[in-house]
């Protein structure tokens, strides 16, 4: 067995948590029952992996196999990564059956073509999700199993997410590698990033759960209305302004769990307004700021901004259209025309 | 009766009883409780100040969260003379016995304790304070 695959096997084990270690080896189905029994995994993690790698030494393991354990561990643990989502177009109406082999033969063709020094592993999951690993070299050298890209392809929808890693220059290549496999004839990258893979899924498939815009006549107040509060002799004045604060909270977020994300950024090209006697900027530019939200789970603080008397309600819209606009970065410019504003950009 | 802010809404006026203690909480981790207590002490008649006003200050637990300028609070209590506790919410211990405290206050405001009056006993407090 390579020694650099050998080297590979042993970092993907010390990266799975102890517990998990058993769980991922029988998924990877690789080594049999009975190897695995063979192994001691209440020991420390680094005695763990080399036990591992001496079994894979006995059944000669190779790359290809290494790969499909690190997709595995990526399908796991996807949050590890950043995710950005393209989506592509197609030029007619015509639907035509998907054929994985095409696609698979199709989208390594395209790769190779360009680039003689690429790993190309495929694994597909039952939610039609095609899992894509390509490690990449150059010209000259091997590919860097350590530099890896990812793409989650859902093969009924047009929507492609993708974990670049650094080598960003590969980017075009891959576009067009994808667009090329799944007969399509165009692909954009969507202004939607986060951490959480099925966050990013939730809001592209519209999983979470919208806010449907009712009319809502406010209903008939009552008199002598219990309190919510469980102990009686607590009163809220403010009642009413709390109530409203929920209400239009509910509108705006709906009542499910949030979407994960955990930034929202928004670059600001737009003229300072000032009073004309201040003078502060004589020349028409426009003043060049960017504003990022950040947070470990940014939309339900959102959420709860209102409720704890942080923010009024409602929301600025730029705030709550985030799931809806299927993007956390946004870019405001100037609105041209009459009247002075400000509008999103596409 | 918990409120957010001073005025209270007029649509309960009826159903509200006699106000012998108004408690202004001012969290220190937060400049904006301080700037909505400041707007609404101007909503209170002036003879709540003798001694049926007090300032609760809350969060003194972490002061590394502290955004609130200590010689500001302190200014408030002389300007409006009256009574600042600090506790912590988030401590149990600290919460039961803040709660003892006020409620003590307000049986002294309500005037269920024979020969302390509120005055006298506001007086009193802050006297302490400076020792």
């Amino acid at each position: 067995m390579d020694e650099t695959v050998a080297e590979y096997i042993r970092r993907t084990i010390l990266k799975i948590p102890r517990d998990e270690i058993k769980t991922m080896l029988q998924k990877w189905g690789f080594l049999s029952e009975a190897q695995l029994q063979t192994i001691n995994f209440h020991q420390i993690k680094d005695n763990i992996s080399q036990e591992v790698v001496q079994l894979c030494e006995e059944n000669s393991a190779d790359i290809k196999q290494a790969a499909v354990l690190d997709i595995i561990y990526n399908h796991i643990y996807p949050n590890k990564r950043v995710w950005s989502v393209y989506q592509m177009k197609k030029a007619g109406e015509e639907t035509e059956f998907f054929d994985l082999t095409e696609f698979k033969k199709k989208f390594k063709r395209r790769l190779r073509s360009a680039l003689k020094n690429v790993t190309i592993n495929f694994r597909e999951y039952e939610d039609n999700a095609i899992w894509i690993r390509i490690a990449w070299g150059t010209p000259y050298r091997k590919p860097n199993q350590y530099k890896t890209s990812y793409v989650v392809y859902h093969s009924q929808t047009p929507y492609a997410f993708v974990s670049a890693s650094v080598l960003k220059s590969n980017l075009p290549l891959l576009c067009q590698a994808l667009v090329v496999a799944s007969n399509y004839h165009d692909i954009r990258e969507m202004e939607l990033r986060s951490h959480s893979l099925n966050s990013l899924k939730d809001i592209v498939f519209k999983r979470y759960s919208q806010n449907f815009q009712t009319y809502c006549p406010r209903p008939l107040q009552e008199r002598n209305v219990v309190p919510e509060s469980a102990d009686l002799r607590i009163i809220q004045e403010n009642q009413n302004e709390k109530e409203r604060i929920q209400r239009l909270n509910r509108e705006a977020f709906g009542d499910g769990p949030q979407p994960k994300l955990e930034f929202a950024q928004y670059k600001l090209e737009t003229m300072f307004k000032s009073d004309p006697k201040m003078d502060v900027l004589d020349r028409k530019e426009p003043f060049r700021c960017v504003v990022k939200f950040s947070s470990p789970h940014l939309l339900e603080s959102l959420k709860s901004l209102a409720p704890a008397g942080m923010a009024d309600a409602p929301l600025s819209p730029l705030l709550t259209c985030i799931p809806q606009k299927a993007r956390n970065y946004f870019k405001i410019r100037e609105k041209k025309g009459f009247c002075p504003g400000s509008f999103v950009s596409p | 009766h918990l409120a957010t802010s001073l005025p209270l809404p007029s649509e309960r006026d009826h159903l509200r009883p006699r106000i012998d203690l108004i408690a202004f909480m001012i969290d220190i981790k937060s400049k904006y409780s301080l700037k909505n207590v400041e707007a609404s002490l101007a909503h209170v008649d002036a003879s709540f100040f003798l001694g049926k006003v007090c300032f609760l200050v809350t969060g003194v637990g972490r002061v590394n969260c502290c955004s609130v300028e200590m010689d500001a609070i302190w200014k408030l209590g002389e300007v409006y003379c009256s009574p600042m506790l600090f506790c912590e919410l988030e401590l149990e211990g600290v919460r039961a016995a803040t709660a003892q405290r006020l409620l003590r206050m307000l049986q002294i405001c309500a005037g269920h304790v024979p020969g302390v009056s509120a005055l006298s006993f506001g007086s009193l407090m802050r006297n302490s304070a400076d020792y």
